[in-house]
C-alpha cells in the first residue's frame, strides 16, 4: 500500500488543491496551490474546520461525521478574509486513518486568480480553469462589441423616430406625432384643450409671391406659435396651412381665450419677405377633452374643426369655442 | 467576411496611417460607409477591394501590409484584449505555438460565426517548426507571420520566421527558435481585469 508521503507527492501533481486529513479532522498535508492562498499560515497541523467553514451539508459540524459519507459534495469557504469559496469532494483513505479532500474554486475562480495572483502553473494540466478564464474574457470582448453596436443602433433609431415625428419645413411636430400624443393623452385619461388653427390668406401669399414666400410665412408662423405656448404644449403642422395645438392639463376657457387672442394678434402682424409684404391672419377653433364623456381623438378633432369653421364664418381673425356652438355636446 | 476582420483592418489603418488614409480607401473602394461594425457580416469582395485599394495607395505589397496588420493585432495597445486571449494559449512560446492547432476552435467558442482557417503545427526539432495555414482566408498566412513575430516579442523569445508560401493545399510558415528566453517579454497576469 502507498505511504502517506508518496500519496502526498502523487496528489501534488494530480490535484494541487488537496487536503489530507487524519480521522480526528487534523490536516496532515495540503497541495501547493491551496497553501499558496494562505502563504503565512501553514495549514498542516491545524484543524480542517478551523481553516475552512463548511457551508453544506449543514447538518455536519465535525469532520469525522463526513468520513462516513464518502462522495458527498461539499461547499466550503475560508474562515478568514478573503472568504474564497470552494467546492470539495471527500474520499476516505481505503485503509482508514483519514481522508483526502479535493478542493476546486468553482465559479469563484475569477476572483481567486486576481486575489491570489495565480498563474497557469498553479492549476493541474487537466484543470479547465485557464480555458474558463479564456472563455470569460473572449465572451466579454465579444459582448462589448455587440453592446457598442446596440448602442449605435439605438441612437440611430431615436434619430429616425424623431425625424418621423417632425415636420421638416417648420421643425414642428407632424400629424403622426399629434395622433400619437392624442392617443396617449386619452389612454392616460388626461384632460387637455385642443386648438385647430388655420392661416387666413396663406393661399394668396403663395400664389402672389411664390412658394419660397409661402415657406417663409409658415416658418415664421411656427416660430410665433412656439413663442406663445409653454414648453409642455404641443404644436403640430397637420396640413398645408393647418396647425393643431394641444395644451395638456389646461381647461380654463379664459386662459385659452387669452392664448388664442395673442396668437392671432401676433400672426396678424405684417411680415416682410424680400421686400414684399405678406400679410396673413389666423382663425382658431377650440375643443376641450372634458366636454366628452368618453373622449375620442376623432371626436375632439372634429369638434375643434366645427369651431374653426364657425370662427371663419364669423369673419376670420377670431377664435370660437366648440362649447359656444349650438350643437355642442352632440357629437355626430 | 466577418465584421471583426474588416474592423481589424480599419483599426490598423487608422492607427498606423491615419483616419484620412482610411476615408480615402473606403471612398476609392466604392463603399457608402466608413465604419465597419464588428458584429455584422459583410460581402467578401468588399474586404478584397479595400485591401487592393489600400496597398495601391500605400505602395506596399499585400503580403507586407498583412504581416504588419498581424503585428499590430498583438502589439498595439488598442489590441490588448486580443493579445491576452492569445497568451492564454500557453506559458511559453513553444506552448503557444502548439496551441495554434486549436486556434480556430477557440475563436469559434467565443464568436460562433467567425470561421478562421485551420492551422497545423509540425515539430521537426525543439527548435524547428512549420505552421501550415490551410485555405479559406486569402492572406491569412501573412497575417499569421506578423502575429507569430509579435508574439515572440511578447514572450521574449528570439525566432527567425519565413513565409514559404503555398505548398500543396496549405501555405507554410517556417519557425526557427533561436532562444526561448532571449528577453524579458511582456507581463501576463491571468487575473487582470478592466476596472
Amino acid at each position: 500500500m502507498i505511504g502517506a508521503k508518496d500519496l502526498g507527492a502523487l496528489l501534488d501533481t494530480l490535484c494541487p488543491m488537496f487536503v489530507l486529513v487524519d480521522d480526528t479532522g487534523r490536516i496532515s498535508q495540503v497541495g501547493p496551490t491551496l497553501q499558496k492562498l494562505r502563504p503565512r499560515t501553514p495549514m498542516a497541523g491545524q484543524n480542517f474546520l478551523d481553516i475552512f467553514e463548511l457551508l453544506r451539508p449543514r447538518s455536519i459540524t465535525a469532520l469525522p461525521a463526513l468520513l462516513s459519507t464518502p462522495g458527498t459534495k461539499l461547499h466550503l469557504r475560508f474562515q478568514d478574509a478573503p472568504q474564497t469559496a470552494f467546492k470539495g469532494l471527500i474520499a476516505p483513505l481505503p485503509c482508514g486513518g483519514g481522508a483526502v479532500v479535493n478542493l476546486s474554486f468553482g465559479i469563484s475562480i475569477l476572483d481567486a486568480v486576481r486575489d491570489y495572483a495565480l498563474t497557469s502553473a498553479d492549476f493541474s494540466g487537466t484543470d479547465l480553469a485557464v480555458e474558463l478564464l479564456y472563455l470569460v474574457e473572449a465572451k466579454s470582448a465579444a459582448m462589448a462589441a455587440s453592446r457598442s453596436l446596440n448602442l449605435r443602433l439605438q441612437g440611430a433609431k431615436l434619430a429616425a423616430e424623431e425625424q418621423a415625428y417632425t415636420d421638416t419645413l417648420t421643425g414642428l411636430k407632424n400629424r403622426r406625432a399629434m395622433d400619437h400624443l392624442l392617443g396617449h393623452l386619452i389612454s392616460m385619461k388626461s384632460s387637455f384643450a385642443l386648438m385647430h388653427l388655420d392661416l387666413d390668406f396663406f393661399k394668396s401669399v403663395n400664389d402672389r409671391l411664390g412658394h419660397a414666400a409661402g415657406d417663409y410665412v409658415l416658418q415664421q408662423a411656427a416660430k410665433i406659435m412656439l413663442e406663445e405656448t409653454r414648453n409642455d404644449d404641443t404644436v403640430a403642422r397637420v396640413g398645408g396651412d393647418e396647425f393643431v395645438l394641444i395644451f395638456k392639463g389646461m381647461t380654463d376657457l379664459e386662459k385659452l381665450s387669452g392664448i388664442a387672442g395673442r396668437l392671432i394678434a401676433h400672426l396678424c402682424e405684417p411680415m416682410q419677405f424680400e421686400g414684399s409684404a405678406c400679410g396673413i391672419s389666423a382663425s382658431i377653433g377650440i375643443a376641450l377633452s372634458t366636454q366628452f364623456d368618453e373622449p375620442k381623438a376623432m371626436d375632439i378633432l372634429h369638434a375643434a374643426d366645427l369651431a374653426l369653421y364657425a370662427a371663419k364664418r364669423n369673419g376670420r381673425a377670431r377664435h370660437r369655442f366648440y362649447s359656444e356652438l349650438s350643437d355642442a355636446g352632440h357629437t355626430d | 467576411m466577418h465584421g471583426l476582420i474588416n474592423r481589424a483592418i480599419q483599426s490598423f489603418v487608422c492607427a498606423t496611417y491615419g483616419r484620412q488614409c482610411w476615408l480615402r480607401a473606403t471612398r476609392a473602394a466604392g463603399l457608402d460607409f466608413d465604419e465597419f461594425e464588428a458584429m455584422l457580416i459583410y460581402e467578401a469582395d468588399i474586404s478584397a477591394r479595400l485591401l487592393d485599394v489600400l496597398c495601391a495607395d500605400l505602395k506596399r505589397p499585400k503580403s507586407e501590409f498583412l504581416e504588419d496588420l498581424g503585428t499590430y493585432l498583438v502589439s498595439h495597445p488598442n489590441m490588448e484584449d486580443l493579445r491576452r486571449l492569445l497568451r492564454f494559449g500557453g506559458v511559453t512560446y513553444v506552448e503557444f505555438l502548439h496551441s495554434l492547432d486549436d486556434l480556430s476552435d477557440r475563436v469559434r467558442l467565443a464568436v460562433s460565426d467567425l470561421k478562421l482557417p485551420d492551422l497545423e503545427l509540425q515539430e521537426f526539432s525543439p527548435a524547428e517548426y512549420r505552421l501550415h495555414c490551410f485555405a479559406g482566408l486569402p492572406g491569412y498566412s501573412s497575417v499569421m507571420t506578423g502575429v507569430l513575430r509579435a508574439m515572440a516579442d511578447d514572450y521574449g523569445a528570439l525566432v527567425i520566421l519565413s513565409n514559404d508560401g503555398g505548398k500543396g493545399e496549405a501555405e507554410v510558415i517556417s519557425i526557427r527558435l533561436i532562444e526561448s528566453a532571449f528577453a524579458e517579454g511582456r507581463h501576463f497576469d491571468l487575473g487582470a481585469r478592466k476596472s
